[in-house]
């Protein structure tokens, strides 16, 4: 890396003022105005339209394996998305992916 | 004033936040490695986290910093990783835009998935909560996870490479971040919201960073609300 530190801070503090512009931009500006309808119920679909997509390449094709999709890591994601759906609690999605992801790669001699 | 109603929704949410905490140190210690790693000092580090506080850019943008990519281009692709709370900014409107304006500047910076998610979840299962035990609980939630992120990721810069690989702690991203959504999908629209954007997003994965994710989210709640839309006149 051959950046100056001031080039550094400028980075942290660009990227600082860009982020919370972003976050801040519909809450801050609209506020208490109302907004159409057809905008409020596609917001309604937020969570289960940005995760998935967000998530979906990390779990088929994954860094540490060289973008090689793995058994274990697809497991892993069943795990949580069945076990959070069924309890309807995150934490239990998060303690069964974890277990079945470790247990997975002990199993398989990654880990 | 604060009410016995914000303080036990201030509590609830440091609670439900707390449950992140397992997630939110591994994540947050790879990323004072990724920064040491790039060459960031202990300073510019606590920086980036204290100011920035968003996990998945500060990955993209010490990743192109290792790579000497021109400080513009990090910029670009760093802040397109964050254009998705753009649509959170957004979807917290209906349930938190009444609230005075330094509430909700104080909620936009503390703003990140799981703060986000959490408390939509929140809003949404129990609709007559009053918007300012809605704030009260965003700030519990981000205030369980917010110190966390910051230490966390101090500790990864002052141990570095002190973490094995094999621990493989970049897996457990994927896992929170499908524990977080998979009881959202309640209907047959947000199931068909969700799988839209999973393959879109595969499609478009050669874009650059995030922009292939913004369509994928974008056609993905469209698909929400005509399903949805289609269910209602079947029903009818």
């Amino acid at each position: 890396m051959n950046y100056s530190a001031g080039e550094i801070w400028l980075i942290i503090g660009i990227m600082a003022v860009g982020t919370f512009a972003i976050r801040f931009s519909f809450l801050g500006l609209i506020g208490d105005r109302p907004m159409p309808a057809l905008v409020l119920r596609l917001l309604r679909y937020t969570p289960v339209a940005v995760l998935p997509g967000m998530v979906a390449p990390l779990v088929l094709w994954p860094a540490a394996t060289g973008g090689q999709p793995d058994a274990v890591r697809i497991l892993a994601a069943l795990a949580a998305v069945l076990v959070a759906y069924r309890s309807q609690k995150i934490v239990w999605g998060m303690v069964a992916g974890a277990v079945v992801f470790y247990a997975g790669l002990w199993t398989t001699g990654q880990f | 004033m604060t009410t016995s109603t914000e303080k036990s929704a201030f509590w609830a949410g440091l609670r439900d936040g707390l449950s992140f905490s397992f997630v939110v140190v591994p994540f947050a210690t790879l990323f004072g490695v990724a920064a040491l790693d790039a060459g960031l000092t202990l300073a510019q580090t606590i920086g980036f986290t204290v100011l920035v506080i968003a996990g998945a850019a500060q990955f993209a943008a010490v990743q192109l910093m290792l790579d000497n990519a021109a400080i513009g281009f990090v910029l670009l692709a760093a802040l397109a990783v964050n254009l998705r709370m753009a649509m959170y900014s957004a979807a917290l409107v209906p349930y938190l835009g009444s609230a005075p304006l330094w509430q909700r500047a104080l909620v936009s910076y503390l703003n990140f998935d799981q703060s986000y998610v959490a408390s939509i979840a929140k809003y949404e299962a129990e609709p007559d909560l009053p918007v300012s035990a809605r704030v009260a609980y965003f700030l519990g939630v981000s205030s369980a996870i917010a110190p966390l992120w910051i230490a966390a990721s101090i500790v990864g810069a002052l141990i570095g490479k002190a973490i094995p690989d094999a621990l493989a702690l970049d897996f457990i991203l994927p896992i929170a971040f499908l524990s977080l959504v998979a009881p959202m999908l309640r209907t047959l629209a947000h199931v068909a919201a969700a799988l839209v954007s999973i393959v879109v997003s595969l499609l478009l994965i050669g874009l650059p960073s995030g922009s292939g994710l913004l369509i994928a989210a974008f056609c993905a709640m469209v698909a929400g609300v005509l399903v949805e839309t289609w269910m209602e006149r079947k029903a009818a």
